[in-house]
């Protein structure tokens, strides 16, 4: 055992060592893996930044109210009078002066275009009561400051002010027919509403002519399955309206299946018909490697080296060369597109979402694995050939 | 022609090799036929548009409402020839939002505004007869498995009936298909009477959501667009009118640029494909670089000698753009029932044959060239040393 240890060390050196001297051949597996790896990692890099911010949007302990039979914001609608009722919920919590802690909202589209550009895009337009900073832990303003009710007055998500123009605090924008100051830039924490415009509800209302709420946010009194449950049957059980009452995160995951199985569905399918290609590739390339020293192969098999220890040896050159590969096309994917910021429409809702590619390190594993997967099948077969030549056949071939 | 056994022997020198570089070049071109056609389902929207429709929706937001009086006011303009009004229904078909477009129209005047669909006359009879009747298009109709003359149990995310329920009834009464494969993803929705609706809903009665004219082919229609815009401009209910084909356009600039996605994906395969190639090649060519001496010495000249050269490696591609292609074209039934209709039809395009043939022949010429020139500036007596 040791021996062949020895003897698959001292040959895998050799082979190594002599690989500057293939340059064409080898290149070719380095370039063909690093082309697969990189193209599967910047797609997927993409449908992991999107379900990664819509993954973040929502906390289980709070609930979002809409129409029953809405799915979404923009088909729902909950009255004035309907508000203030679900608002007082028991199971909803409320501050220290016993204010219920339920924002109702207002979202409609305003049309803006990408910076640069000048097609319009619907980019949401959000009106939130005063509550919604309490109930929204997570919402901070990272430049300028909050708007102030009554005026109009607007907030801009963090990513809306990087892909649209105009967004610029002190700025003035026009928004459907009437125009508004950015006071502010705010996050929350890199989800969906970093892609939208907020306000006060009322001055929107006022100023869009618009009767009702779209939604309703509130903050549950006790974050557990008993306090939700309880809301949910004593909605249901009022014959005053018809709600649908969700837990914000399970509303967010159903608003974003559509675009992520899209980007998922391509991403898996170009990257796999690459991979067929690249074995072939990598085949190729390790069979005339092999074909290339025959002669040193048999000239290794004829002084006394096993079998095993040439199959071996191949195979972790075609690996060594894969990982290679592998390596470059994902760093390449993450100097590339790790970070850049896309939006895109959301088929689900028929807004903008904006979202950044995300290479983690799950990621460069995953593309690393592909990479193994086909330097393994490149290099195997090859190599059994290397070590099945007739060692006396093999040294007659010039 | 007499030289394509020699052509032919020279590929098959190797055998596994040159199975191995075809297996690459083949799925490339697979995978080029499969992203086309993807672009091209994206695409199908601004393709199919014809260029004397024209939509008038509300200034802001096109799921804001415009009042019915628009109908016959528009009507009156010179240039208009035929105008009907759509209601977005906000159709829910086992609790599946957005699964199809559910629209409310006038059936009739729906279906003389897209002459490009096709309903059997005894279906559109019937679809003018009944008041709850519906017409499905013919792939929404297969994907749930629906029968003429069934109800169709759908449910409205916007729209309560007059009993106070969001769930509404049709009566399933004819399909609407089309023969252009680009234009079949347009009849992916179920069409329902604008009459019956009007009357069953309690909110928005009087209302349209959009309105759909033609302009007749003298007139033109960015002209009757601004005319009908500056018409109600200033009353509460301003309107936007865009030709068919801008409003798919700003649709897919929406998307952002999935264009621009692929056409980098497919550089990628390409230039990777491109390198695996070349160098094959190119090592095939040095191992027979005795062999071109010989044909040199029975009197082949230099440029017949650059043409076999080149003449294989345009073989070897084109017979792999040729076998790929055809590869995706088979796979296209099998794709089109995996999507179950969620996504527009798939199908490749006689414009993707040429682009697939072009880059194979460009791909071809910047892998043979360098080989050819190298054999047509080989010295005899040197070759034939093997030096």
């Amino acid at each position: 055992m040791r021996r062949a240890l020895r003897q698959i060390f001292q040959i895998t050196l050799v082979n190594l060592w002599t690989i500057p001297q293939r340059k064409g051949s080898s290149l070719v597996i380095v370039v063909g893996i690093a082309g697969v790896v990189g193209v599967l990692v910047s797609v997927l890099a993409m449908g992991h930044g999107f379900q990664h911010t819509l993954a973040s949007t929502g906390r289980t302990s709070r609930v979002i109210m809409l129409r029953g039979g809405s799915d979404a914001e923009m088909s729902s609608d909950i009255t004035r009078e309907q508000a203030v009722i679900l608002g007082a919920m028991p199971q909803i919590a409320r501050d220290a002066h016993g204010v219920p802690l339920a924002s109702p909202e207002i979202v409609l589209m305003v049309d803006l275009p990408r910076k640069g550009q000048t097609d319009p895009n619907n980019v949401p337009l959000r009106g939130v009561s005063p509550a919604a900073a309490a109930i929204r832990s997570e919402l901070e303003i990272v430049e300028g400051r909050p708007f102030e009710p009554g005026r109009r007055e607007v907030i801009v998500g963090r990513k809306a002010a990087g892909e649209f123009e105009g967004l610029v605090v002190g700025r003035q924008i026009r928004l459907r027919d009437s125009d508004w100051t950015v006071t502010g830039v705010f996050r929350t924490g890199g989800d969906v509403h970093e892609t939208e415009i907020w306000t006060d509800a009322d001055t929107a209302m006022s100023a869009f002519r618009r009767p009702s709420f779209q939604s309703l946010t509130a903050l549950l009194a006790e974050d557990d399955a008993a306090t939700f449950s309880s809301l949910q049957q004593t909605i249901a059980s009022d014959p005053r309206y018809s709600i649908n009452v969700l837990r914000e995160p399970q509303y967010y995951a159903k608003q974003s299946q559509m675009l992520a199985t899209l980007i998922n569905v391509l991403g898996y399918l170009v990257a796999s018909f690459m991979a067929v290609g690249a074995t072939f590739g990598a085949l190729n390339c390790m069979y005339s490697a092999v074909a290339s020293r025959q002669v040193e192969i048999a000239t290794l098999r004829a002084i006394g080296f096993g079998a095993a220890p040439v199959v071996v040896s191949v195979m972790i050159e075609a690996l060594a060369l894969s990982l290679a590969g592998g390596a470059i096309g994902a760093s390449a994917a993450w100097l590339y597109c790790n970070g850049a910021s896309i939006s895109t429409l959301n088929f689900n809702t028929f807004s903008q979402v904006a979202f950044d590619f995300r290479v983690s390190f799950g990621l460069v594993l995953e593309g690393m694995a592909w990479a193994v997967a086909i330097g393994l099948v490149g290099g195997l077969f090859p190599a059994i050939r290397a070590a099945r030549v007739p060692v006396v056949q093999a040294l007659r071939t010039s | 022609m007499k030289y394509l056994p020699l052509l032919w022997a020279a590929l098959w020198r190797r055998k596994t090799r040159t199975i191995l570089t075809l297996s690459s070049v083949i799925v490339a071109f697979l995978l080029f036929g499969l992203l086309q056609a993807v672009q091209l389902a994206f695409d199908a929207g601004v393709s199919t548009a014809d260029a004397h429709r024209l939509l008038t929706m509300a200034r802001f937001s096109f799921i804001e409402p415009l009042p019915q009086s628009y109908r016959s006011r528009i009507a009156q303009l010179p240039g208009v020839t035929q105008i009907v009004g759509c209601d977005w229904f906000g159709g829910k078909y086992q609790n599946q939002s957005n699964a199809f477009p559910v629209i409310a129209a006038d059936l009739a005047g729906y279906l003389a505004m897209y002459p490009e669909f096709s309903v059997p006359p005894e279906q559109q009879q019937a679809a003018a007869e009944t008041r709850t009747g519906a017409l499905a298009g013919e792939r929404l109709v297969e994907r749930f498995g629906w029968k003429i003359g069934q109800k169709l149990p759908i449910s409205s995310e916007i729209y309560p009936k007059n009993d106070g329920s969001m769930n509404w009834e049709f009566d399933l009464v004819g399909t609407i298909d089309a023969d252009d494969p680009a234009v079949r993803g347009n009849t992916d929705m179920v069409l329902i009477n604008s009459a019956y609706f009007d009357e069953a809903r309690t909110t928005g009665k009087g209302t349209s959501g959009w309105y759909i004219l033609r302009v007749d082919g003298a007139a033109d229609p960015h002209a009757v667009a601004l005319q009908i815009d500056r018409m109600f401009a200033n009353s509460p209910h301003e309107t936007r009118t865009q030709p068919e084909k801008e409003f798919a356009v700003g649709f897919a600039k929406q998307i952002g640029d999935i264009g621009a996605m692929v056409s980098r994906i497919l550089a990628a395969v390409f230039f990777t494909i491109l390198i695996l190639t070349g160098n094959t090649m190119a090592q095939s060519l040095r191992e027979r670089i005795p062999e071109l001496a010989v044909l040199k010495t029975l009197g082949y000249s230099d440029a017949r000698i650059t043409a076999l050269v080149l003449a294989e490696a345009v073989l070897l591609i084109l017979g792999g753009c040729v076998i790929g292609m055809t590869g995706a074209v088979a796979l296209m039934p099998a794709l089109n029932s995996s999507t179950g209709g969620r996504f527009p039809p798939l199908f490749v395009a006689g414009q993707t044959w040429i682009l697939a043939i072009t880059i194979g022949i460009a791909v071809a010429l910047a892998i043979g060239l360098p080989p050819a020139l190298r054999a047509r500036r080989l010295k005899i007596v040197d070759a034939l040393a093997g030096r």
